[in-house]
């Protein structure tokens, strides 16, 4: 699938799963380990932070070839912190008991490091359309990871989603998932799986490292020096020559380009001394 | 030239020990503990132990056989592991926590940060501390077991409480505690760490048969001691000396320090920096056990000990034979 770069589906598709915040930028991670006790904390902090994160960008790209260079920083901060206590009060005034539960972290908000960084990054240079979406896109990315984040953690560490019991009767909850060690745990987890399946790393070679093994193209890095006698294609000469031209020894061929690297660099500074000198 | 001689990196001295003849012995001087929390707690403890050495063998099995590698079940460092996590169970625990300790040892303590060797820290604490912020209260239910009459009985003498409070408990309000039960192990507390006198004698075994060093458990144990008699004097108990023997003997210190912080993975391997990590160890376990609020604290000391090893190991590397530190290459990476 190839996406027009810039255009809205490009930017919100960029913002949940390509440069996802939280898994693949780790940004903002203080409230991803915070707030992610309750599946409701997420979602109200993941939505408030999408609210800024859009609002602030498209300011900011529209202000752009207004502010300078050198006060791009404090501009930035006045335009978040605007809308941060906008959501602040609205937060305070329509849902106080998530008001209340979210504490310090919403004026936080203000200093979030992907709020900042995408009006850095981005906001800052493009145009107001593709900005807004971006600060969409990274605002959806950022509640799709702390909501999954909060659901593994609450379900585990509570028995409970939503604040609804979901796990049976029986169930003794495992106190720590809704600790700070449990928000560590199911973060660098998700993180893992994420990887695996945006980049598959944490794939393993198939073959274990042989030290004795024959790197071809490099004798001079082979641990066959001396034994084997294939010319590898890539090299000008077979590895008898390499080691007839450093004069025999092995420790020798390994010195030996060692040492021309150095020689052809080391002119200037030897003109460099006369200079000085004289 | 048809000779060929093999090219290897060191070391090229080599030991008939291996891993799995070390974690052997380890087994072995675990088990005196082991059958005295048997006999102490009855056979239900027998069952934990178990439990837990079954399934933290079948997590490490199911693991790498999940992941395609090379099984390594049969070093037996899963069944010390095992078994650790089950000496560190209260006797009357369900059975399914031992378990959720062993896989969470086995798997995220030890499996993902590579296999034995690579673990940041003991995986049978981190276990232990795991389950005791996850179920604190199975975690610290020690209910009496069966040979614990005459202590029940001396324990509702004197307070209101039947089970609960183990000797460190006791010692926490600075009151004595019975040395002798304590020494042979007829008290509360997890299955494997109340009789000093089986865990002595398995340190000495390991000791004896040079599979750990004296240093790390020997100089914990002194530094604690000699802070907690400092300590007791500077409170006024009536017998400094006697509480201070008290405090060592009572609660997992004697486990700890002979079998948990000895753990060659996780202690460091510069001499240097062994005595410093025994010296960090007992002026944590000092700060938990006199100073903090709660009574035990050798888990989390050592826990955290581990976690600065490498720390420690990076400023006690020992000086290549034959190189100095130069003055003069000082000054040249200064600019």
């Amino acid at each position: 699938m190839k996406l027009k770069k810039n255009s809205p589906v490009e930017r919100l598709w960029n913002g949940l799963f390509v440069e996802n915040p939280v898994f693949v930028l780790v940004l903002g991670t203080c409230p991803t380990l915070a707030t992610t006790t309750s599946a409701l904390n997420a979602i109200g902090m993941g939505l408030s932070t999408t609210v800024i994160l859009a609002l602030s960008n498209l300011i900011i790209s529209a202000l752009r070839k207004v502010i300078p260079e050198r006060m791009r920083m404090p501009a930035y901060i006045v335009v978040i912190a605007s809308f941060v206590t906008m959501v602040d009060f609205l937060m305070e005034g329509f849902t106080p008991a998530l008001y209340a539960s979210l504490g310090i972290y919403i004026p936080l908000i203000v200093v979030n490091c992907i709020i900042m960084g995408r009006a850095e990054a981005y906001a800052g240079k493009e145009p107001m359309i593709p900005s807004f979406f971006d600060g969409l896109g990274m605002g959806l990315g950022f509640t799709a990871a702390i909501f999954c984040i909060a659901s593994i953690r609450e379900i585990i560490g509570a028995g409970t989603w939503f604040g609804m019991q979901v796990m049976p009767s029986g169930y003794v909850p495992v106190n720590i998932f809704v600790l700070a060690p449990g928000a560590f745990l199911v973060y660098a987890f998700l993180v893992a799986v994420m990887n695996k399946l945006k980049i598959g790393a944490g794939r393993r070679p198939k073959k274990e490292w042989d030290p004795t093994e024959k790197i071809c193209g490099d004798c001079l890095s082979c641990m066959k020096l001396g034994i084997c006698d294939e010319k590898p294609e890539s090299c000008s000469e077979t590895p008898a020559q390499t080691i007839a031209r450093s004069k025999g020894t092995v420790a020798e061929a390994i010195a030996a380009p060692a040492a021309e690297k150095p020689a052809a660099g080391a002119a200037p500074s030897s003109e460099k001394k006369e200079a000085t000198k004289s | 030239m048809n000779e060929k001689y093999q090219v290897s990196v060191s070391p090229h001295v080599r030991d008939s020990i291996s891993t799995r003849k070390i974690m052997l012995f380890v087994i072995i001087a675990l088990l005196p503990a082991c059958i005295v929390g048997v006999v102490n707690f009855g056979p239900y403890a027998l069952l934990i132990l178990c439990v837990s050495v079954a399934s933290s063998v079948a997590a490490e099995y199911c693991y790498e056989r999940a992941l395609k590698k090379p099984v390594t079940t049969g070093d037996l460092s899963a069944v010390v592991t095992g078994l650790l996590i089950g000496m560190n169970m209260p006797p009357q625990i369900p059975w399914w926590i031992p378990v959720i300790g062993s896989v969470f040892a086995i798997v995220v303590v030890k499996q993902v940060f590579g296999g034995l060797g690579q673990n940041f820290m003991n995986p049978a604490l981190g276990a232990r501390c795991f389950l005791l912020i996850s179920f604190s209260s199975e975690m610290t239910n020690y209910a009496a077991g069966r040979g614990l009459t005459s202590l029940v009985t001396k324990v509702a003498s004197t307070t209101d409480a039947l089970s609960g409070a183990t000797p460190l408990a006791y010692l926490k309000t600075g009151a004595h505690f019975d040395l002798g039960a304590l020494f042979l192990g007829n008290v509360q507390g997890v299955i494997g760490e109340t009789s000093a006198i089986a865990l002595l004698a398995g340190g000495i075994f390991l000791l004896v048969m040079q599979i750990i060093d004296w240093k790390i458990p020997v100089i914990y144990l002194g530094s604690f001691a000699v802070l907690v008699l400092i300590t007791a004097a500077a409170r006024g108990y009536s017998n400094p000396l006697e509480f201070t023997a008290e405090e060592l003997c009572a609660g997992g210190i004697m486990l700890g320090a002979w079998f948990m912080a000895t753990d060659y993975v996780t202690s460091p391997i510069t001499p240097k920096g062994q005595v410093i990590y025994a010296v960090f160890l007992g002026v944590m376990t000092w700060l938990y056990r006199m100073i903090g609020n709660s009574s035990e604290g050798v888990s989390y000391a050592i826990i955290l000990a581990n976690c600065i090893v490498p720390l420690i190991e990076r400023y006690t590397r020992p000086r290549a034979f034959g190189i100095r530190k130069d003055k003069r290459q000082k000054e040249a990476g200064k600019a």
